[in-house]
C-alpha cells in the first residue's frame, strides 16, 4: 500500500532540472534506499516532500491527503519528518532538551509559557525512553554541541523519531562517521522501522549500507528515476551499475 | 517652473551628501559584513578636521585654495579608518556579528566625545567657503553656487567609485572578496589588506561628505549620529552592500526630504522610516540587495 | 559517582538558595541601610534590569539583537505621562496596566514587520521603526511636549491607598514606598521571566536561536514564536519605562532616541547575555557606572565607550558569564 505518492513533481533551478516530473512511491512499512550521484536530485526531492521547497508542478499525496500546498508545519502534523544531511541540532541545548522540545512541539505544548518544562513528567519520561532507545541516555545532560559526530548523527535521527512520524526521511544518516559507527546507526533505523511502525526513506552514498539494509532501492539520475526495485534487482541492473555504482566507487 | 527646478537641485544636493555617507557604509558591509555604527562619526570627523584646517590658515590663503583643505578632512577620516580596522575590528571577525555591532557602537560613543574634547561644544564654521561661490542662474532660478559644487563632488565621487570598483584590478579583488571571502582567500587574495583598504575607502568617502557639507552647516556635535540614521535609511532602501542601491536610495531619500520640508516637515523623519519599512517588507534585501 | 554528583548538586542548590535569600534580604533592607541617593540609584538599576530582562528574551534566548527597544521603554513612559495629561489619572496601577498594554501593542506592530528578518536586518529594521516613534514624540510637540517632554507628578500606589502625604518630602516617598513598589514588581518580573525561559515556550525560542531550520522541522512555527517573543520582550521593557517615569518625574524624547536602545544592549552585554541573571546585574552595574562617570567627567560617554570596547575585546561573556565559571571552579577545588 502506498503511503506516499508523487505525481510528475517538478523543480527546476534555472536550466538545472533538479527534479524532473518524478513519480515516486513509498510503500507502508518499508525501509527504502534512495541512491544517486551528487546532483541527482535526491535531496531536492526530499526537500519538496518535506515542504522546504515548493514544487513548480506536480502533486504530492501523503496518506490519502494532498499535501502539495501544505506548510512544513502542517506536513509534520500529517506525519512527515526528516533529518538533515549536515547535522542540524540545537547545539546550545542539552541532549535531553533537544528531544523534549520536539515532543513539546508535537503535543502542541510549546505555546505554554507559564509552566516549567522540567515539571512535565510525561514528556520527560518519553524523552528518556527515546534517548534510551538510541543509546544516548548517559549523555542526556550534555550540550548537544559537545557530542561526538556519531552521537550527533544518532541524536539527529532521535529528534526526528520523537515526532512519531509515519514517514521518516533520513538524509545521509551515516555520512561523516567511521565505518565502525555506521552499523549501530543503521541498526537503530532498522529497528524503529520494524517495531515502531515507521516507514523510512534513507538517502545514502555508502552502497554497502544501502544494499544491506534496504527493502527496496530507488536510483535517481539527473532529476529522474533511473531504476526501482529490490536490492537484488538493482544490483543486476546494468544502467545503474554503469551510471551510478561505478562512478560512486570511483569517487 | 523655477521652484520645481530649485526643488530638484535641492534633492540632488541632499542626495550627494547622503550618497557620500551611505556608499561607504554599504561598501564596508558588502566586503566585510560589518555594519559600522561609527560611520556617521567618521563623517563628523571629516567635517571637524576640515573646519579646523580651514580655520588655521584662513587668513593667509586665498579662498579658492582653502577648498583644497577640505580634502584634509577626508584624509583624516580615512586615516582613522586605516587605524581602527586592524586594531579593533580584526580581532572580531570570527565572533558572532553582535560583537562587531557593539564594538562599532562603543567607537561611536568614544568618537563623539573625542570631538567634543578636542573642538569644544560650539560649532565650527567656515562659511567664507560657501559664500565664495556666487549664486548661479539656472533656467531663471537662482541657486547657491556652493550647493552646485557639492552636487558635482557627489556625482564625481559616484563615478569615481564606480570606475574604481568595476574598472581596476583592486576592484576585481574587492568584489571577489565580497562574494566569497574564503574562496578569494584560497585563491591567494590578501583578505586582510582588502579589508583594511575597503574600510579606509568607506571612511574616506564619509569624511569627504562631512568636509563638503561643513561650509554650509558647520561642524556640529551630533551631526554624525543624525547622519548615520539617514544613511541607514538609504542603505535599507537601496540594499545593504550595493553601491547602485546606495545611489538610488540617496536619490529617493533626498527627494523625500525636499518634499518633506515643504509639505510635511513635522513627520518627515517618520515618513522616511516608514518608506524604509515598506521597502523592506516588499523586497527584504532592499531594491538592489542580494538576499 | 552519581551519588557524589547528586550530593554536590544538592549542595549547589542549597548554596544558591542561601545567596538568593541573602540578596533578597539586602534588597528589602536597602532603604534603612543606605542613604536615599543610593536607594534611588538602586531603584533606577532595578527598573533598567526589568528592561534588560525583557530585551534578553530576544537576544539571549531567541537570538535576535534589537536596536529598537527604546521604543517600548519610551511608549511605557509616555503612556503614563499622557494618562496624566489627558485623563488626570494618578494611579500607578492604571499606569502599569496601560503602559504594559501600549508597549505590547507597539511590539506587536513592530513584530508584524520585523520577524521575517534575522541578524543585522532585524537590528536595523527595529532601529528604524523605533525612530518613527521618536520622531513623532519629537515633532508632535502639542501632544508630547516636544523636547521639553511631559511632567509626571508622584503617583498614588495600590489603588490610591498609598500616596504622598501633605508636606511630605518627595524623596522620602520615592526611596521608601516607591522603592518597595519597584522592588516587588522587579521580583515578580524576575520570577515571571524565569518561568518563561524555562517553559516549553522558552525551549522553543532557544531552539529557534540555535537552529531556525531544524526548529521549523520539529514543528515550531518560527515566525509566530519570534513574534510572541518580541511582544513579551517589549511588554517587559515597556513596563520598565512606566516604572521609570515617576522616579524621573519627566519623560523626554531622549528615552526614545536610538542611543537609549544602545544602552539597553549595553546592560545585557555587560552582564552577559548567555546567562539568566547577567542582564540584571549588568543593568544595575551600568547604572552606577554611568552615574559615577557623569559625576566624574563631562566625557562620560567616552568612558562608557571605552568600557564597551574593552568588554567586547576581553570579556565577551559579560560579568556573570566570565565570573560564574571562576567561582564554580574555585568551589570544586575547595
Amino acid at each position: 500500500m502506498a503511503l506516499l505518492e508523487t505525481t510528475r513533481v517538478r523543480k527546476w533551478f534555472g536550466d538545472t532540472h533538479a527534479v524532473d516530473d518524478v513519480d515516486f512511491v513509498v510503500n507502508q512499512g518499508e525501509l527504502l534506499g534512495l541512491i544517486g550521484s551528487n546532483g541527482a536530485g535526491k535531496t531536492t526531492l526530499v526537500n519538496l516532500i518535506s515542504g522546504l521547497l515548493r514544487p513548480d508542478a506536480g502533486r504530492i499525496v501523503f496518506d490519502g491527503a494532498d499535501v502539495t500546498r501544505q506548510s512544513v508545519h502542517e506536513r509534520i502534523r500529517e506525519g512527515i519528518a526528516r533529518s538533515f544531511q549536515l547535522v542540524n541540532l540545537f547545539d546550545q541545548m542539552t541532549v535531553q532538551d533537544n528531544v523534549a522540545l520536539t515532543i513539546f512541539a508535537r503535543e502542541g505544548k510549546t505555546r505554554r509559557m507559564t509552566a516549567l518544562a522540567e515539571r512535565d513528567r510525561a514528556v520527560l519520561d518519553e524523552a528518556g525512553e527515546v534517548l534510551q532507545r538510541f543509546g544516548l541516555e548517559s549523555k542526556a545532560r550534555m550540550l548537544a554541541g559537545g557530542l561526538a559526530q556519531g552521537e550527533r548523527k544518532l541524536l539527529d535521527v532521535a529528534v526526528a523519531y520523537a515526532l512519531r512520524p509515519k514517514l521518516l526521511f533520513l538524509d545521509e544518516p551515516t555520512s561523516g562517521v567511521s565505518t565502525r559507527e555506521k552499523a549501530p546507526i543503521m541498526d537503530i533505523v532498522t529497528s524503529i522501522v520494524r517495531t515502531g511502525g515507521i516507514t523510512a526513506v534513507v538517502i545514502e552514498h555508502d552502497m554497502d549500507v544501502v544494499f544491506t539494509y534496504s527493502d527496496r532501492i530507488v536510483a535517481m539520475h539527473e532529476g529522474t528515476i533511473l531504476a526501482d526495485g529490490t536490492p537484488e534487482e538493482i544490483r543486476r541492473n546494468e544502467r545503474v551499475t554503469t551510471t551510478l555504482i561505478g562512478t560512486t566507487e570511483a569517487g | 517652473m523655477d521652484t520645481l527646478l530649485t526643488q530638484i537641485l535641492n534633492s540632488l544636493f541632499y542626495a550627494s551628501i547622503l550618497f557620500l555617507i551611505a556608499c561607504g557604509l554599504s561598501l564596508v558591509y558588502g566586503v566585510m559584513r560589518i555594519v559600522n555604527m561609527a560611520h556617521g562619526s567618521l563623517y563628523a570627523v571629516g567635517a571637524y578636521v576640515a573646519a579646523w584646517a580651514v580655520g588655521l590658515v584662513a587668513s593667509y590663503l586665498h579662498v579658492s585654495l582653502l577648498l583644497v583643505l577640505l580634502l584634509i578632512g577626508a584624509a583624516a577620516a580615512a586615516l582613522a579608518g586605516a587605524l581602527l580596522e586592524p586594531t579593533l575590528l580584526r580581532p572580531l571577525y570570527q565572533r558572532p556579528e553582535e560583537y562587531q555591532l557593539l564594538m562599532t557602537f562603543g567607537l561611536l560613543l568614544i568618537l563623539e566625545d573625542l570631538m567634543r574634547m578636542v573642538w569644544g561644544p560650539y560649532p565650527l564654521t567656515a562659511s567664507a567657503l560657501s559664500e565664495f561661490f556666487p549664486s548661479i542662474s539656472v533656467l531663471g532660478a537662482t541657486y547657491p553656487g556652493y550647493n552646485i559644487f557639492v552636487i558635482v563632488v557627489g556625482g564625481a565621487a559616484a563615478v569615481g567609485l564606480w570606475a574604481f570598483i568595476y574598472r581596476t584590478r583592486f576592484g576585481i579583488l574587492l568584489r571577489a572578496t565580497s562574494q566569497n571571502m574564503r574562496m578569494a582567500s584560497a585563491l591567494g587574495v590578501d583578505v586582510k589588506r582588502i579589508y583594511v583598504q575597503a574600510f579606509t575607502i568607506g571612511c574616506l568617502m564619509a569624511g569627504l561628505g562631512g568636509a563638503v557639507v561643513m561650509p554650509l552647516s558647520g561642524a556640529v556635535l551630533g551631526m554624525g549620529v543624525d547622519a548615520l540614521i539617514l544613511a541607514f535609511v538609504v542603505v535599507v532602501i537601496g540594499g545593504l552592500g550595493s553601491l547602485e542601491g546606495a545611489l538610488v536610495g540617496a536619490l529617493i531619500v533626498g527627494a523625500v526630504r525636499t518634499l518633506g520640508i515643504m509639505y510635511f516637515a513635522e513627520i518627515e523623519l517618520a515618513v522616511l522610516y516608514l518608506i524604509a519599512a515598506v521597502v523592506l517588507f516588499l523586497r527584504p534585501a532592499g531594491l538592489f540587495g542580494r538576499a | 559517582m552519581s551519588q557524589a554528583l547528586l550530593a554536590s548538586g544538592r549542595l549547589l542548590a542549597g548554596w544558591r538558595l542561601a545567596v538568593g535569600i541573602a540578596i533578597a534580604l539586602f534588597l528589602v533592607l536597602v532603604p534603612r541601610l543606605l542613604p536615599p541617593f543610593q536607594t534611588l540609584q538602586l531603584s533606577y538599576g532595578l527598573i533598567f534590569a526589568i528592561a534588560a530582562l525583557g530585551f534578553n528574551l530576544l537576544l539571549g534566548y531567541t537570538g535576535l539583537l534589537s536596536f529598537g527597544h527604546s521604543a517600548f521603554f519610551g511608549v511605557g513612559a509616555y503612556t503614563a505621562a499622557l494618562l496624566v495629561k489627558y485623563m488626570g489619572l494618578s494611579s500607578m496601577e492604571a499606569f502599569v496596566l496601560a503602559g504594559a498594554l501600549a508597549s505590547a501593542v507597539t511590539a506587536a506592530l513592530f513584530g508584524a514587520v520585523c520577524v521575517r528578518y534575522t541578524r543585522i536586518f532585524f537590528s536595523i529594521l527595529m532601529l528604524a521603526l523605533s525612530q518613527v516613534i521618536w520622531s513623532l514624540a519629537f515633532k508632535l510637540f502639542w501632544v508630547t511636549g516636544g523636547t521639553d517632554g511631559l511632567r509626571v507628578p508622584t503617583p498614588t500606589l495600590l489603588g490610591g491607598s498609598v500616596a504622598l502625604g501633605a508636606g511630605e518630602d518627595k524623596l522620602v516617598f520615592l526611596t521608601h514606598r516607591y522603592y518597595y513598589y519597584v522592588l516587588a514588581l522587579f521580583l515578580v518580573c524576575v520570577g515571571a521571566m524565569w518561568v518563561i525561559v524555562n517553559s516549553p515556550f522558552g525551549k522553543a525560542l532557544q531552539a529557534i536561536r540555535d537552529n531556525e531550520t531544524r526548529a521549523e522541522f520539529v514543528g515550531v512555527q518560527v515566525r509566530k514564536y519570534r513574534w510572541i517573543a518580541l511582544v513579551v520582550s517589549g511588554t517587559f521593557t515597556g513596563l520598565a519605562g512606566t516604572l521609570w517615569v515617576p522616579l524621573n518625574g519627566l519623560t523626554t524624547p531622549d528615552i526614545l532616541y536610538w542611543p537609549f536602545s544602545g544602552k539597553i544592549v549595553f546592560f545585557v552585554v555587560l552582564g552577559g547575555f548567555r546567562t539568566f541573571l547577567g542582564p540584571v546585574l549588568g543593568a544595575v552595574v551600568f547604572n552606577y557606572l554611568e552615574t559615577y562617570a557623569i559625576g566624574f567627567t563631562v566625557y562620560w560617554q567616552m568612558v562608557l565607550g571605552v568600557v564597551l570596547v574593552l568588554l567586547v575585546l576581553t570579556m565577551p561573556a559579560g560579568l556573570v558569564g566570565t565570573l560564574a565559571p571562576l567561582f564554580a571552579r574555585r568551589r570544586r577545588i575547595a
